[in-house]
């Protein structure tokens, strides 16, 4: 009785062990892919077959990650070693691990094609201390989403990427709207801090000031004070947009705003594939840019990059793949796949993204105004996030302090995380 | 009488109130699995779905290998259990029966054991793991559940023991059965609902466990149900609801299906009772 059970028992380890593959001369690299759309994920899919088919000697191993817990996962990864060769993540996700220098600088890796094919202000979103950490290869605006024909009805401007509407106009035409327990607006803000903050950018505000001595300092001017000022205005002052929302996440808003209660939703412009899903037959909606100030329609974005783990050893290899991978044409499958835009140059001139169905148009407009949010490159964002600003958007948009208080708590608490991260 | 009755009536109406309560999560999840995409995004969901579709579980067959995840779970889990079972029952045995300061001072470690978040252990784990080259091994895998899910099983069954009254083995001894016979006829038996119960744990802890999974296990073949279902999850926690629902509904199964077997045994060994004491 008692050899039996060990017999299962060793029987079971040894179903669950098995041996690695790889190690016959060939050098294989791993890359982990955060592609999570059936489309995206078999472009990705492809094109890593493409590589493979065409170059004998470097195997591409497409490896599935997960957004959920990706940066726990990496950090693990990085820390213990077993980091995949290139990995997939988020602009914003990439400060921290490129100080503690888990991931390799690209500068001199890249080829020039590669260089000159992404603007400038994409690259500014992983570039951290002069060097670049990621290839910025997917982002998306946010953009308001619309009920076409109730916009139609009511008779207001449709505003265009050419002629966008202003803040102060965007909060007159959402009162207009809004009556009968119908609201011209519905604010998605489970995650208030980086809405408010990209969006301020249009108004020109920058709220991260870096001084000449490289140390940044947070200063809430009135041009920062435009957008959360103008939501709470919808919500408290003008009615026009619902409180229930305020906890939400874009996903949440979607059945009021296609049962008719929120006549617009701001989302970011790959919500768009779930609209076109989930919208019920007959329902009439359009892509409409968000408001400008003084900025114009400059937006803080923190787009998707690929970067290359300082660890590998197959450095000039894995750039090599990221230099096919992110050729213009298959940037663009890509960027279909995931209902998002690219960031090259070449890649946004493709007539698939031009086209006015699923207001492609629009966001491609968009583009050229898409930039790194201040906040990105800053060290101690994320503390400072999570500590001071998360709460104090929540309580200033629901009421629960003034906007003197917001001021305060941003400043005040928030130069007090910066400084132990600048000393 | 009639207040008697009240009564009862009374207790039934809370009890299907707080079954009601907690089968919640699952129907909804059961009736989300089966609506297609314009239903999930209405304003006045339904309870049935009016134009029900198997269309999500055919999309997330489709898209994600859930069969050999749910495969790979059902492996890991099994082996976990087995092997917490067959370690915590003689541990907890002499924790419990022999009242030495070794005994005592491993039931404090159990309880502190207890205290450590994951999050705190994963970096050292992963390197112990990979210098044994257990990374990427479901043996590895099956080795950190065994440690994570074995301080309560220990103290689960040290329960357990204890509540055998120990006069029932002084019996069998006095009847001249043997110390391996006296705890394999007389113990085991009255262990049943403990083992039942901690074989349960370990499995559900097993087959619910997301995080050591995704770190550890990197070969897309060798992943677990839990690691595959996020691949329904993207940036923002932007969801594919309808697929999400449906694999999460199959991997709910397993679950109940291995609750409603040992479930008898649970209950049926808590009622039987020992001995008048």
């Amino acid at each position: 009785m008692r050899l039996r059970l060990i017999a299962i028992l060793v029987l079971l380890l040894a179903g669950c062990a098995s041996p690695d593959g790889g190690g016959d001369g060939r050098i294989v690299l791993r890359f982990q892919s955060l592609a999570w759309q059936d489309d995206s994920v078999r472009a990705t899919k492809e094109l890593v077959r493409e590589w493979n088919a065409t170059h004998p000697g470097v195997t591409v191993r497409y490896v599935q990650g997960s957004w959920d817990s990706v940066h726990d996962q990496l950090l693990t990864s990085f820390e213990g070693g077993e980091a995949p060769d290139i990995v997939h993540d988020a602009a914003d996700d990439l400060a921290d691990f490129a100080h503690g220098g888990y991931l390799a600088d690209l500068t001199r890796l890249l080829p020039a094609r590669l260089k000159a094919a992404i603007p400038r202000r994409s690259w500014d979103t992983a570039t951290f201390e002069g060097r670049v950490y990621g290839v910025p290869f997917l982002q998306e605006p946010r953009v308001l989403v619309a009920n076409a024909t109730w916009l139609r009805q009511a008779g207001v401007r449709i505003p265009t990427p050419e002629h966008p509407w202003t803040w102060p106009e965007f909060r007159q035409v959402t009162k207009e709207l809004s009556g009968g327990g119908r609201y011209g607006v519905a604010w998605p803000l489970k995650e208030p801090v980086s809405a408010t903050l990209n969006l301020s950018l249009s108004a020109g505000g920058r709220l991260f000031h870096r001084g000449p001595d490289g140390k940044v300092a947070i200063r809430f001017e009135a041009a920062d004070e435009i957008v959360p000022r103008t939501v709470r205005d919808q919500l408290a002052a003008d009615g026009s947009a619902p409180r229930t929302t305020l906890g939400s996440g874009g996903s949440d808003t979607l059945p009021g705003f296609f049962g008719g209660r929120y006549a617009m939703v701001p989302l970011g412009f790959s919500y768009r594939q779930q609209i076109a899903q989930q919208a019920p037959k007959g329902f009439s909606w359009q892509v409409l840019p968000a408001p400008a100030g003084a900025g114009g329609l400059t937006q803080g974005v923190s787009p998707q990059t690929l970067s290359i783990a300082q660890d590998s050893p197959h450095k000039k290899e894995a750039a090599a793949f990221l230099d096919f991978l992110l050729q213009p044409r298959n940037m663009v499958r890509l960027a279909l796949g995931d209902w998002m835009l690219p960031t090259g140059t070449e890649a946004l001139k493709d007539p698939a993204l031009h086209t006015a169905r699923d207001g492609w148009a629009t966001g491609t407009a968009l583009a050229a105004h898409l930039t790194s949010a201040p906040a990105q490159s800053v060290r101690g964002y994320p503390e400072w996030k999570d500590k001071v600003a998360t709460p104090a958007f929540q309580e200033y948009y629901s009421g629960a302090i003034g906007l003197d208080e917001l001021r305060r708590r941003l400043e005040r608490d928030g130069n007090l995380v910066l400084a132990r991260y600048q000393r | 009488m009639r207040t008697r009755a009240a009564t009862r009536a009374g207790q039934y109406a809370a009890l299907l109130a707080y079954l009601a309560f907690l089968s919640f999560p699952f129907l909804w999840l059961l009736s989300t699995a089966f609506k297609p995409p314009r239903e999930l995004g209405s304003l006045h969901p339904t309870w049935i779905p009016e134009h029900p579709t198997l269309a999500n579980f055919r999309q997330a067959f489709d898209e994600q290998p859930l069969l050999r995840s749910a495969l790979n779970s059902l492996l890991v889990a099994l082996a976990a259990a087995l092997i917490a079972v067959c370690l915590a029952t003689p541990m907890a045995y002499v924790m419990a029966r022999r009242r030495t300061r070794l005994a005592r001072a491993a039931s404090g470690w159990v309880v502190v054991s207890q205290a450590f978040p994951f999050v705190l252990v994963i970096i050292p784990l992963f390197l112990v793991l990979r210098s044994l080259r257990l990374i990427d091994s479901q043996a590895g895998l099956v080795m950190v559940y065994v440690v994570w899910a074995l301080p309560f099983a220990l103290w689960l069954l040290t329960g357990y023991v204890r509540a055998v009254p120990v006069e029932l083995e002084e019996a069998a001894a006095v009847d001249g059965a043997g110390r391996l016979r006296t705890l394999v006829s007389v113990t085991a038996p009255l262990l049943a609902p403990g083992i039942a119960a901690t074989a349960l744990f370990a499995f559900v802890t097993a087959w619910n466990e997301f995080f050591f999974a995704l770190v550890l296990l990197k070969t897309p073949e060798k992943q677990t149900l839990p690691v595959v279902l996020t691949r329904f999850i993207g940036a923002e926690g932007v969801a594919d609801l309808g697929p999400l629902a449906a694999a999460a509904v199959l991997a709910t199964l397993p679950s109940l299906v291995f609750f409603a077997l040992v479930q008898r045994r649970i209950a049926g060994g808590m009622l039987a009772g020992a001995v008048k004491s």
